[in-house]
């Protein structure tokens, strides 16, 4: 970590509401240039976070360093620091081009100059010929790329981004992803964007922080976070998964040994911070193969099927009842009848005992 | 809910409530505009009392009298636009604080306190004050019964005025004042503008307290057309009334159509 500078530091931040804790001191680093994620359900603390970062908040405890400098005394109008809000925010008495200069001409621009670097930068959003329009004439998507192009015009050293997304419809959402994801690249400047939608921060980021609570879950790449969730709410809240009841007998570094239920023995790669004893092994569904009763790992009976296109999803049961989600995809072997005995097979070191 | 129209003796009664409030102010427009020295025969139209308005004999008691009513309607109502423009500011703007509703509650009092009252309370007051009355009590006592006036229709606005704009604003290197002065300011022009209207039409108009705290030989346009009253209703009385009339519904519209205008956008 040391020899990537760090836009932004969050060291231990509590933030308190009279008597409400919106966050409990919550701890991340996120790099220059970088896309950088909070991603987590509805009032796990990701808008308080950000306005903290913004300074429209004061935090309760704890430190916030942009660039290594301890931001805590500076007003919002002092920080470098630009965002996009959720439902953008545009002066709606100024024209395009005058919301996009606004932010250069407070900073001490010349009007030449912020005009030029207006234009430059509504054309990177690629909305030249709007600029002499007030934002109440412009579609959604238009007055979200305006937002974005006020943000980026002063070049800030991070851009907070708030589920800017949300107020779009599903098409334009994932043409303006990928957009979004371009201009970041383009400019440099590292993004904090918020979302609660998991495909958004798998698609778009180059690290996610899984929010519940108030609490960081884990921070890491998505396919890390992905593939190699650490804690059951990340498991769940990422994807699909199945969540099996395991017995740990012994962790050695990254590896433990376990008892599936059942009775079977198996290695495992391990969250940090599990521990012998009751536990819980994470299996995608997709992880998870048909075999003949009596061989591989659990022993199932299938349930139920749903049949989605792609492929197939199995409903199986344990034998002590537990619940499990097999994903077979389309053409690859028969839908077993309801009632059946099977065997179920896990991908070598494609399940994962979590911390918790 | 059932309909009040299908009430028994709606329709008359509303005929009557009609009646009553605008024939007076009928009765007064058309006369004024009467070829005779009458105010109750028609004797065929005529501009005369117009003209007499501005060059008769009184002519020059109504002009100084118009002259002090608009000075002060335009002083006072800028004033308690002023005035009522902070109180709004600080009443959407700075959160929760104590004595917020009994800050409200005074903005408001001088809606519901009886006239006669105010007027009675503003002449002691400027008496133990050791004012001598004049314009300047006067201007005093418009400015304070104009605030509630004012401050209605531009609180009514900025509580449509979302305060992410100000952050927005804020968040882009404006200061505090930057950002009332460039966005929150112009967002509320129209409920400030409204509210300056009003407040002139209310000072232009009033005769009660003006009437109280005016002292010896100042008058307003409504004083003034009293003491022309007292000495017999001559019909260049329905003419100046008239024109005020005009000049109210021309303020009280404009008003209330910029502050409509403003709630669209
Ligand atoms: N001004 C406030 N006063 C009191 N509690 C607040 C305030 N703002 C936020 N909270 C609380 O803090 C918690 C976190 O809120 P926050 O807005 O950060 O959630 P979020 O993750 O952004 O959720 P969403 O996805 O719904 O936007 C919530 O429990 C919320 O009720
Ligand atoms: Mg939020």
């Amino acid at each position: 970590m040391l020899d990537v500078a760090q836009a932004v530091e969050i060291d231990s931040v509590v933030k308190r509401y009279g008597t409400v804790t919106a966050l409990h001191g919550v701890s991340m680093a996120i790099a220059e240039g970088e896309f950088f994620t909070l991603l987590g359900p509805s009032g796990c603390g990701k808008t308080t976070l950000l306005r903290c970062i913004a300074g429209f908040e004061q935090v309760s405890g704890g430190a916030i360093r942009l660039h290594g400098e301890d931001i805590a005394p500076l007003p919002p109008h002092k920080r470098m620091v630009n965002t996009v809000f959720q439902n953008y925010a545009l002066f709606p008495h100024m024209t395009v081009l005058d919301n996009v200069t606004f932010g250069l001409l407070r900073r001490g621009w010349g009007t030449r100059d912020a005009e030029a670097r207006g234009r430059e930068v509504l054309r990177l959003v690629q909305l030249s010929e709007f600029a002499q329009r007030r934002p109440g004439q412009l579609s959604g998507g238009q007055q979200q790329r305006v937002a974005l192009a006020r943000a980026l015009a002063p070049r800030p050293k991070v851009l907070l981004l708030d589920e800017p997304l949300s107020a779009l419809d599903l098409k334009l959402r994932q043409a303006v992803r990928s957009e979004l994801k371009s201009i970041q690249r383009e400019t440099g400047i590292a993004f904090v964007f918020v979302t609660h939608d998991q495909e958004e921060a798998l698609t778009m980021s180059d690290r996610i922080a899984v929010m519940s609570a108030g609490h960081v879950q884990q921070v890491g790449p998505p396919r890390e976070i992905y593939e190699a969730p650490q804690t059951r709410f990340v498991a769940d809240f990422i994807g699909e998964t199945n969540l099996i009841d395991v017995t740990v007998t012994q962790v050695s570094g990254a590896v433990a040994r376990l008892q599936l239920p059942g009775g079977a023995a198996m290695d495992c790669p391990a969250a940090p911070g599990a521990r012998p004893g009751p536990g819980h092994l994470s299996v995608r569904p997709e992880r998870l193969s048909l075999c003949a009763a009596g061989q591989g790992d659990l022993a199932a009976v299938m349930q139920d099927h749903v049949y989605l296109g792609t492929d197939t999803q199995l409903l199986m049961r344990l034998a002590d009842g537990a619940r499990l989600v097999v994903r077979q995809q389309a053409g690859s072997g028969t839908v077993p009848d309801p009632g059946a005995a099977l065997g179920l097979r896990i991908e070598a070191g494609a399940a994962r005992l979590l911390a918790d | 809910m059932t309909d009040l129209r299908h009430f028994t003796g709606f329709r008359p009664l509303t005929v009557l409530c009609l009646f009553i409030l605008y024939a007076p102010l009928v009765i007064v427009a058309v006369y004024s505009f009467n070829e005779s020295t009458s105010i109750t025969r028609w004797g065929g139209f005529s501009l005369k009392w117009y003209v007499d308005v501005f060059t008769g004999p009184e002519a020059p008691k109504f002009r100084d009298a118009a002259i002090n009513s608009f000075t002060i309607a335009i002083g006072a109502a800028t004033c308690a636009t002023l005035i009522a423009t902070a109180a709004a500011v600080a009443m959407t703007r700075a959160g929760r604080f104590r004595g917020k509703l009994a800050s409200l509650a005074l903005i408001n009092l001088p809606l519901m306190v009886p006239e006669i009252v105010t007027a009675v309370a503003s002449l002691v007051f400027f008496i133990t004050i050791g004012l001598t009355t004049g314009l300047l009590t006067i201007f005093l006592a418009h400015v304070v019964f104009c605030i509630p006036f004012a401050y209605l229709p531009i609180s009514a606005r900025m509580q449509s005025v979302p305060d992410v704009y100000e952050q927005a604003a804020m968040d882009l290197y404006a200061t505090p004042w930057e950002a009332f002065r460039l966005i929150l300011l112009p967002l509320m022009a129209p409920g400030i503008l409204s509210g300056f209207l009003l407040a002139f039409i209310i000072s232009l108009d009033d005769f009660l307290i003006t009437n109280f705290v005016k002292g010896a030989g100042v008058e307003t346009l409504p004083t003034a057309i009293f003491g022309s009253v007292k000495q017999g209703i001559k019909p260049n009385i329905m003419a100046i009334s008239t024109l005020l009339l005009g000049v109210s519904v021309v303020c009280v519209t404009l008003s209330w159509l910029i502050g409509r205008a403003g709630q669209k956008r």
